[in-house]
């Protein structure tokens, strides 16, 4: 019997570990592209700012932080020791925008399979395109973001006075934004997969990620956290990332390539592990959700 | 020969029933640690039917079949024959639990209204949105746009947002998209039945003419008899999971009233599941009977039907409606029996009830019989429906009731309001 080459599709009950759908996925870009314009259309609709959204709600984030943390609690700004200045408006606003993407998009990721079972119970058409949709529309307001922090930047840079410097370091902006991407989708795909059979992980993910957000120097300078913790500390893979852009925009802090690899192998170790999760349980995660 | 589009190969299907969720963690961890000591699954039940234990159930049940291009399949069943799981399955919304489905080509299967829109974006956007969700390329759209707004009537308000489109519009524009698919097999579960007449008409010449002029294959999944024999050139019917009939249309709907009809003079409820939302019922009726000891009646005769029940939970004001439907499951009329019971939890209750016959046209039916609760405001809440014996209807002063074209209901005999006798003598 030749069935495997005369048939285009073919379901079967097994299901293969790498059986990913990423080709197939591909294949759909077109819907990746149109779920993106959807979320980034619909969001915005009936608002009179519309995308201004996206810029206000860091930006009152970061007047909060600089206030609370900044002058009031007056933690340290400083990643590594040194007589660097750095506005601390900048400070808080590059560690908010990071965060806010990372936990906005794992928020929205691990919701993939309960926010779209019911058209996810009607039609075929590969899973993974809607948390890679949802990742992409949150970097549509991370980029406006960074394009104002950017403007925030050069106007500092221009007035002068503080230690910002414009170095080769910018290059690894594009590479920091999709390490977030690759780790902030994988957590969301794992959270989703296992929701769909235990309904507990959905009520932590709100308050974890609260709690997530004290574990990375966010309203706080990397030289808070003692030396001899160090090596546990980093182990979160959002902090090489936020350390790293700061680095790469200010041109002076702390970057260690060893934790920053270490980042990336823990950030891909959790994409491809959602991944297998994600690809096993989209097959019949309507049967239990 | 031609080519063979769809093969479906001893699939089955199983649903685990019980909890939500569909397991607990506590058996998920027995399970693991059976596993890692190298023992036999103590929760395994898949595989014969003799596994199952009232926890799940077999949907499908080693189905096989074969479709080729250009057929145009209508699959029928009883409720819980399996016809919408067989879908699902075809259109990879769930998998399979045994078994291989093949296919040639790309399957588009008609959503429900509305499905995959977004109220938010407009007619025009929302195309582009199905006809990716459904899997086309922008590009492929963008050759059909223009067929598809003519299709749909909408053109007017193309550019409006949907969320104020009529839910006729909806559907019409929901229904335009899939209809002009680029697929080989297109797949429908009943969505026919929204829609205006005349629209429903359009649908089906549509679908007639797509199938026999582009050889595209369909799957229809109705329980109305018309449609599907206005439609389908072959027939399937599904019982209880598994292929009962695989032939011409006329002679599957023949066997399908046939086997609608059962001679029971009583049946017990109690060990038949439920839907899901019948979980949390009031009462559970456990046995009906026909009184007499017969279900063949005269014109003129009371039908005499008993019913037992055992409270669930205390229950006032219960309410019996009996439903009477033709052997194709047109619903022809109902009857209600309005708070006839109070009662306590665990009490059995009991009533026997007399239904008219002298409207019902000779024939035979089945009944579906729910059991409700009607609140000082007369809403109603369902606290039982199962469905009843079937009976059949002598004919009446031997005429021979002609259903087709009479319908099922016998109204009331005409009355002569005024009367003339004129007799006219021939001349001779």
């Amino acid at each position: 019997m030749n069935e495997a080459k005369a048939f285009k599709i073919s379901i079967t009950s097994e299901h293969r570990l790498f059986d990913l759908h990423l080709k197939e996925t591909f294949q759909y870009r077109d819907l990746i592209f149109l779920f993106v314009k959807r979320d980034f259309t619909a969001f915005y609709k009936q608002t009179i700012l519309g995308p201004l959204w996206a810029v206000i709600q860091p930006l009152l984030t970061t007047v909060v932080f600089t206030v609370i943390f900044g002058n009031l609690a007056k933690l340290t700004t400083a990643d590594v020791p040194g007589d660097f200045i750095i506005p601390s408006f900048l400070f808080y606003m590059a560690g908010n925008i990071c965060w806010s993407y990372f936990s906005t998009t794992l928020q929205a990721t691990s919701n993939t399979f309960l926010n779209n079972r019911n058209i996810m119970g009607k039609v075929y058409y590969p899973r993974l395109v809607s948390p890679i949709a949802t990742s992409l529309s949150n970097l549509i307001a991370f980029g406006i973001q960074l394009f104002l922090l950017l403007a925030i930047w050069a106007y500092y840079l221009i007035k002068g006075g503080t230690s910002i410097q414009v170095t080769p370091m910018l290059a690894l902006l594009p590479l920091l934004a999709i390490q977030m991407m690759i780790v902030a989708v994988g957590f969301g795909i794992i959270i989703s997969s296992v929701t769909t059979k235990y309904r507990d992980l959905a009520m932590l993910v709100g308050f974890g990620l609260q709690l997530w957000h004290y574990a990375c120097p966010v309203a706080y300078g990397l030289q808070l956290v003692p030396e001899n913790w160090m090596a546990v500390y980093m182990l979160n893979p959002v902090t090489p990332i936020i350390t790293t852009f700061r680095y790469a925009v200010f041109g002076f802090g702390y970057f260690d390539l060893v934790y920053y690899l270490i980042s990336w192998a823990i950030s891909l170790l959790v994409f491809f592990f959602g991944l297998i999760l994600f690809s096993r349980i989209e097959r019949t995660f309507l049967d239990t959700i | 020969m031609e080519e063979t589009m769809l093969k479906i190969d001893n699939v089955s299907k199983l649903y685990k029933l019980g909890q939500i969720g569909g397991t607990t963690l506590r058996e998920d961890l027995q399970r693991l640690s059976a596993r890692l000591r190298g023992k036999e699954d103590p929760t395994k039940r898949i595989g014969a039917r003799s596994y199952k234990k009232g926890e799940t159930l077999l949907a499908l049940d080693g189905v096989s079949f074969e479709v080729k291009k250009g057929e145009r399949v209508g699959v029928i069943g009883h409720n819980g024959a399996g016809k919408s799981t067989l879908l699902k399955l075809i259109s990879r919304v769930t998998a399979p639990t045994g078994g291989r489905i093949d296919m040639n080509g790309r399957v588009a299967s008609m959503l429900e209204v509305g499905t995959g829109f977004h109220p938010e974006l407009t007619g025009r956007e929302n195309i582009y949105m199905n006809g990716a969700i459904l899997g086309m390329t922008k590009k492929e759209i963008d050759t059909k746009v223009e067929q598809i707004i003519d299709f749909s009537e909408c053109r007017q308000f193309i550019d409006t947002p949907v969320k104020r489109y009529s839910s006729g519009m909806y559907v019409k524009l929901a229904f335009s998209v899939s209809a002009h698919l680029e697929s080989e097999i297109m797949i429908m579960d009943e969505v026919l039945a929204v829609g205006d007449m005349a629209f429903q008409k359009k649908c089906l010449d549509k679908m007639n003419d797509v199938s026999r002029t582009n050889g595209r294959t369909i799957l229809y999944v109705s329980h109305n008899m018309n449609t599907i024999r206005e439609l389908c050139n072959r027939l399937i019917v599904l019982d209880q999971g598994k292929v009962t009939f695989d032939g011409t249309v006329e002679e599957g709907i023949a066997m399908y009233m046939e086997t609608s009809f059962h001679n029971e003079l009583s049946i017990d409820y109690s060990n038949i599941p439920r839907y899901a939302f019948l979980r949390n019922s009031k009462i559970r009726t456990t046995y009906t009977a026909f009184v007499d000891g017969r279900n063949v009646f005269e014109h003129d005769e009371k039908m005499r039907i008993l019913f037992r029940w055992i409270n669930e939970k205390d229950v006032t004001n219960l309410c019996l409606r009996i439903e009477i439907l033709t052997l194709d499951r047109t619903p022809i009329g109902t009857m209600f029996l309005y708070d006839f019971y109070d009662g306590c939890q665990n009490d059995q209750g009991k009533v026997c009830v007399s239904v008219d016959l002298s409207s019902i046209a000779p024939g035979r039916y089945t009944m579906y019989c729910n059991f409700f609760q009607r609140d000082k405001h007369g809403h109603t809440s369902t606290a039982d429906c199962v469905q009843g014996l079937c009976f059949e209807v002598f004919p009446y002063r031997d005429i021979v009731w002609n259903k087709k074209r009479w319908g099922s209901i016998m109204l009331p005999g005409l009355q002569i309001q005024a009367f003339e006798k004129k007799t006219i003598k021939p001349d001779i």
